[in-house]
């Protein structure tokens, strides 16, 4: 790990633990609960961070993905398997430990599976989505990649609405808690809102410190060889097509695991977090923060995100993300870090020291 | 399935189609000058629909519809002097979050001025309930209404490009835009010209099709995306093949409806965009050559 990471990291986790202790010092934990949420939508930002800043790759279904994994992890965590009992795969499923047994809304017995379980198998399918949905889209570029994608989210979208064994347009709710260790389990239960807080900032703390590495290492090269000049990365040797296909799988892994970890803090999900315009919102973000700046976009996400859970846009909402999108893409299409404001200040701090300094 | 019940769905799929291929020729006039893809597009439409039925309180229906039409003209205009004129080179990546974001406020702002109801134009001719019967099959003349105007439309726009100056320094420009300005044409003026154009119609064809499939703040989006699958089907910047492609996947929708459940409907189009850009971006009936050489 390149020694400016290491420090970098330790800043964000100083930033994290320095905001719990003023909220619990302040009173004011319910914050808390959005900074949770905030930190699992983060998740997806980094993710798309590095696609669209490293390769220089559009997505506008980023939102599908998140809801792929929110679902997976939702509809097998709540679906009973007690009428199937019998079936050969269910009683393999229940031998392994994969199956829990639970109490639904009415304390009727149901037999669900595990959310460990569940959330590795949202992954897993994630995965395999975005590899096959990959291949053929990442060899558009432009606008082609742009509608290609925005035509993938538009597709989950609909899917889960229209379909009534996910809910369809009610979502699917009472998801139960995710047991991570004992005693430490994702859940909106307010007694637990601290732990929780630091389970998604856990999580994206990790994320984050595997994303830098990534960009550090020679992979991180390529991928910015690629983004820089695509046939000329081609020409001195790095696999464009490889590259690109596995970093948009990483961003949509990014992207399921703050879906399904979101899925559980929640207890429930609904078709709106698969809706065009929460990708639109995901990219109005990075291209805020910047396009290939993690640390401004995983700010610019957690920033807005908190501002919008609290209710501080009101029902402008998409007004306020369309407006910012528009004026950061007219002026400062590099992100709002590239206005050069933060050397503006730097330069302006050292002139106040210059000027303390006694004339030699 | 019976050859009445297949006629009615195939007209329908007739009417749907032209408004589909409309917005591709949208599309097209602003990308053939521009390069760019707007995606406000479908706003265009939905716009064009939501000023009629507000201009229609005060005014006479063919006043109304003409006064909604000139003002989304004029906000084309406006959108492409504040937004677009002044950059220079523009990455593809930035005008697609531009005209994403514009679409964004434009909706924003129709739920504002309009709410979340869904509205309505009176019918053209008769109500409703009017039909014109054609042995088994039965049409409401709206849906005449929609053809004639789109064929209008459509007729009017090849003789402008054709048959006229102004037209022609538009084609001039579509084709190499630096040779045009060699010439003395003001490229800059023909892209506002070609926003204005494109926003024309595209609020003509929300007019006429608003009495049948109604209009709310946020029903340009799904517009938008038939009408760029139709753009791609055709071939991009082609309008010609726009209007065949258009009538293709409105007959292949409406005839969708008797073997997928009504809700999946929208997935077909854009099932059928993901497989068109999957194996032939250039269109079915694009040169994959001339294709290649496009920037996108």
């Amino acid at each position: 790990m390149a020694r400016s990471t290491y420090k970098q990291i330790l800043l964000l986790t100083v930033c994290v633990i320095g905001v719990q202790l003023a909220a619990t010092a302040a009173d004011k934990t319910q914050y808390l609960t959005q900074l949770t949420m905030a930190g699992y939508y983060s998740m997806v930002i980094i993710g798309l961070s590095l696609l669209m800043g490293y390769t220089g790759q559009i997505s506008l279904g980023h939102a599908g993905f998140f809801a792929i994994g929110g679902y997976t992890s939702a509809f097998l965590t709540t679906y009973n398997l007690l009428p199937h009992q019998d079936a050969p795969i269910v009683s393999l499923l229940a031998r392994t430990g994969v199956l829990m047994a639970g109490k639904d809304l009415y304390d009727a017995d149901i037999l669900v599976v595990q959310p460990w379980a569940a959330c590795i198998a949202a992954v897993l399918v994630t995965l395999v989505v975005a590899y096959v949905i990959g291949r053929p889209v990442l060899k558009l570029k432009g606008h082609y990649l742009a509608m290609a994608t925005l035509g993938f989210g538009t597709i989950v979208y609909k899917m889960v609405l229209g379909t009534s064994l996910v809910g369809a347009a009610d979502g699917l709710s009472d998801i139960p808690a995710f047991q991570l260790l004992p005693g430490l389990s994702v859940s909106g239960k307010s007694s637990v809102r601290i732990q929780n807080y630091y389970i998604a900032w856990g999580l994206v703390i990790v994320g984050t410190t595997l994303l830098l590495n990534l960009i550090h290492s020679r992979v991180g090269r390529a991928l910015r060889a690629i983004h820089g000049a695509e046939d000329a990365a081609n020409a001195m040797g790095v696999d464009t097509a490889s590259f690109k296909l596995r970093i948009f799988v990483v961003s949509a892994v990014y992207a399921a695991l703050g879906g399904a970890f979101l899925t559980h803090f929640n207890g429930g999900i609904g078709p709106s977090e698969a809706s065009i315009m929460k990708s639109v919102h995901y990219v109005a973000i990075v291209a805020i923060g910047g396009m290939a700046n993690l640390w401004g976009a995983l700010t610019m996400g957690v920033a807005l995100n908190f501002l919008s859970l609290r209710g501080y846009f009101g029902s402008h909402d998409d007004s306020v993300f369309g407006l910012i999108l528009v004026a950061v893409m007219l002026f400062a299409p590099e992100g709002i870090g590239s206005t050069g404001a933060p050397e503006r200040i730097r330069a302006w701090i050292k002139r106040l020291g210059a000027r303390e300094e006694p004339a030699p | 399935m019976n050859i009445e019940l297949f006629c009615q769905y195939l007209i329908a799929g007739l009417t749907y189609g032209t408004i589909y291929a409309i917005v591709a020729i949208g599309f097209n006039i602003i990308y053939n000058t521009t390069g760019i893809i707007n995606f406000a597009q479908g706003e265009f439409v939905m716009l064009g629909g939501m000023l009629a039925v507000t201009l229609d309180v005060f005014f006479p229906l063919p006043l109304s519809i003409a006064g909604a039409v000139i003002i989304t003209m004029l906000l084309g205009a406006l959108i492409e002097i504040c937004f677009i004129r002044w950059l220079k080179s523009p990455s593809v990546l930035r005008m697609v979050m531009i005209t994403i974001g514009l679409s964004i406020i434009i909706k924003a702002a129709a739920l504002a001025i309009w709410g979340e109801g869904v509205k309505s134009l009176p019918y053209f001719t008769g109500t409703a309930v009017t039909v014109i019967s054609m042995g088994d099959v039965h049409v409401s003349p709206q849906v005449l209404w929609v053809i004639g105007v789109s064929g209008l439309i459509v007729a009017l726009l090849s003789f402008f490009f054709n048959h006229t100056l102004l037209g022609r320094q538009m084609r001039a420009c579509a084709s190499n835009i630096d040779a045009a300005r060699l010439c003395g044409i003001d490229a800059k003026n023909m892209v506002t010209l070609s926003f204005i154009l494109s926003a024309g119609i595209g609020a003509l064809a929300g007019c006429v099709v608003c009495p049948i499939t109604y209009v709310q703040y946020d029903s340009g989006t799904n517009l938008a995306i038939k009408g760029f699958t139709v753009a791609i089907l055709g071939g991009l910047g082609n309008s010609t093949a726009a209007i065949a492609a258009g009538l293709m996947l409105g007959i292949l929708e409406s005839l969708s409806i008797w073997i997928l459940p009504t809700a999946f409907k929208d997935v077909i189009a854009i099932t059928i965009l993901l497989l068109i850009l999957f194996v032939r971006p250039s269109g079915i009936f694009g040169n994959a050559e001339a294709a290649r050489l496009k920037e996108f």
